[in-house]
């Protein structure tokens, strides 16, 4: 193909465009939109089920910090805290108290000790509500009664896997508390303590480690388990949106804490099980991405094709009066990567101008995860440069098919 | 004076499953330069399957063709095509316009195509068109103009290039009466300036305006006269 071809070509495909039917084209336009709408937000919800960042927004917060595998507390917790609380971009701090215990409903009413006992077991976490709040905006997400505030004694939150009402689990190995809700007067029990409190709210954040705790304040826990340290068993760090949560983490690592405690970024925290469901998922939206590639090149090519079919007759013309085969199919190929390019344009602006800012503020409520739309720029431009290559494919064939065939005949209809 | 078309003994044969029609049973024809030749025939007789052979939009079965001095039938398909846009002329009987170009646009393409730079390109297309009566309908699309001057604006863009040959395959045969007069008007001036016309046609009238009539029956010319106004 040289220069002329590319000219003449696109003096005709500009033509063409120009001067087609609007109602076609915009038909054309609207197949081209939802192609790339399957190609790019597809992919982007099933991976956005995954890619919630609800263990950092609502758990482990930026960075996060747990006891070494052979202690049962964080070692010099006040120091690390301090230290935490003094890095530049660090919100908050939150420092929690842990210790296994359950929640016993029934304590008042089982009259014999054979009686089944609606319980259930969790851990019991110690928080400054503050301080919590401001890491993992637990007070978002109560859904029954209302979030913990200092001084609250003998109340305390519920995670919603503990409840039979959210979690409808019955096996013998997965316990949950049936007839109760927030107000609920249930028994704490901690080894040998056991102390009645009130079910002050319930909290559901689609969270695995938040959904199946018992949260009270932390003064309370302390002083039932007897703790008069300061050491904690869980330390969660939010820093400033955009602050680098590596350059925390190595500053804790500088000060010697990695020797009294793992100190980790929130992605590293995430449970294993967690990190391959996300390849899994991320694997699924390839796979199906895919599967949106071959049905995106086939429906170029058929409407390239039937655009080109019922332009024989003028292809002909156009090869009788001298135009070369090339120029023809390159301004086939350019009409191809008009359509294409407007469908991908207005694709751009539903993805980012309207899904995309829609489901960040509202997000998709499926039952374990608030998805969200996980269409990072770098991906979509891919997405974008592999439709555009696969149009310059699937709009060159057809136009290749028709213009080989014989001149006269397409001039004559035959 | 030289032939600027040679044909000897072409044939043209079209196969459907076993059977084979013979359209063109080995014709031979030579077309001095400069002669107005009108090509007749009743229908079926094989003129504008003659004219397609010389026009190159198809490809004889056998026999041999020059054109211009070149052995047309040795050119490549790409080549058959430079030489079709660069030296010949052909005016359809349905006009062939391009209906997403305007007049102007449907005559410039060819020369666009032969790189012919766009200011030069469009001034040749504007006299072509001046000189079929046009000057005024330049810029509409083609597909709104009259039937008569959809063909003028064919004729254009088969003049604008100078071509040594012009085809014309019945150039007349869907317009009325008035148009057609324009329409061989317009051949009349071409062919005073010079210009080889080749031209299918079923009117007998025509016979008076060209310099020599060609008759075709089933395939085999049986008359060849020079007319005696030439």
């Amino acid at each position: 193909m040289n220069r002329i071809d590319i000219k003449v070509g696109t003096f005709l495909a500009l033509r063409q465009v120009r001067h087609a039917s609007f109602l076609t084209t915009a038909l054309i336009i609207s197949v081209m939109t939802l192609t790339f709408l399957n190609l790019v937000v597809v992919n982007g919800i099933l991976v956005g089920l995954v890619k919630t960042n609800a263990n950092n927004k609502f758990y482990s917060g930026d960075v996060i910090v747990s006891p070494l595998r052979e202690k049962s507390f964080i070692e010099r917790s006040a120091d690390i805290v301090r230290m935490a609380e003094a890095q530049n971009g660090v919100v908050a701090v939150s420092a929690r108290y842990i210790e296994s215990g359950r929640l016993e409903a029934n304590y008042k009413t089982r009259l014999r000790q054979t009686d089944l006992i609606n319980d259930a077991g969790g851990q019991i976490v110690g928080i400054n509500p503050d301080d919590e709040d401001m890491v993992t905006q637990l007070s978002s997400k109560i859904i029954e009664g209302s979030y913990l505030e200092e001084g609250d004694y003998d109340q305390i939150l519920v995670g919603s896997d503990l409840l039979f009402k959210y979690a409808q689990i019955d096996s013998p190995g997965v316990k949950t508390l049936r007839d109760t809700e927030a107000g609920s007067k249930v028994r704490l029990v901690i080894g040998d303590i056991e102390r009645e409190v009130t079910i002050k709210g319930v909290v559901k954040a689609k969270v695995g480690e938040v959904d199946s705790r018992i949260f009270m304040i932390d003064n309370q826990l302390r002083s039932l388990i007897n703790r008069f340290d300061y050491n904690v068993d869980e330390i969660s760090i939010r820093l400033e949106p955009g602050a680098d949560a590596s350059v925390v983490k190595q500053a804790l690592i500088d000060a010697g804490f990695d020797k009294k405690a793992k100190v980790l970024l929130a992605d590293e925290a995430k449970p294993k099980f967690l990190q391959d469901v996300e390849k899994t998922f991320g694997l699924m939206g390839n796979l199906i991405g895919s599967i949106g590639l071959v049905v995106a090149s086939i429906t170029i090519f058929i409407v390239i094709f039937v655009n080109a079919l019922t332009r024989r007759k003028f292809i002909g013309i156009l090869k009788g009066i001298g135009i070369s085969s090339r120029a023809i199919e390159f301004s086939y190929v350019i009409q191809s990567l008009f359509y294409a390019g407007c469908g991908t344009l207005i694709g751009l602006f539903v993805v980012y101008g309207i899904l995309k800012p829609y489901i960040d503020v509202n997000p998709i409520n499926f039952p374990f995860s608030d998805g969200i739309l996980f269409v990072p720029i770098s991906g979509t431009m891919l997405r974008v440069l592999t439709l555009m290559i696969t149009t310059i494919i699937a709009g060159y064939l057809p136009a290749k098919l028709i213009v080989r065939q014989n001149t006269l005949n397409a001039i004559l209809g035959r | 004076m030289s032939n600027i078309i040679e044909v000897t003994n072409i044939t043209k044969s079209f196969k459907d499953g076993d059977r084979v029609t013979e359209v063109l049973k080995g014709v031979s024809f030579s077309v001095p330069k400069g002669q107005f030749v009108a090509i007749m025939g009743r229908s079926g007789a094989g003129k504008s399957t003659f004219l397609y052979q010389l026009g190159l939009l198809d490809h004889p079965t056998s026999g041999e063709l020059m054109l211009d001095g070149v052995d047309i039938l040795k050119l490549k398909s790409e080549e058959r095509t430079r030489f079709r846009l660069e030296r010949l002329g052909y005016v359809f009987q349905d006009y062939a316009l391009l209906p997403d170009l305007t007049a102007i646009e449907n005559v410039v393409l060819p020369l666009l195509m032969q790189n012919v730079p766009d200011d030069i390109a469009y001034e040749k297309s504007k006299q072509a068109l001046m000189r079929v009566g046009l000057e005024k309908r330049m810029y509409s699309l083609s597909n709104k103009l009259s039937g008569g001057e959809q063909q003028r604006v064919s004729i254009a863009r088969s003049i604008a290039h100078d071509p040594k040959i012009l085809f014309a395959d019945e150039p007349t045969a869907n317009l009325d009466s008035e148009s057609s007069e324009n329409v061989i008007s317009i051949f009349k001036e071409l062919h005073k300036q010079g210009q080889t016309i080749v031209m299918v046609t079923h009117e007998a009238d025509y016979g008076k305006i060209t310099d020599r009539t060609v008759l075709l029956a089933d395939g085999v010319i049986i008359e060849d006269t020079i007319n005696a106004h030439s």
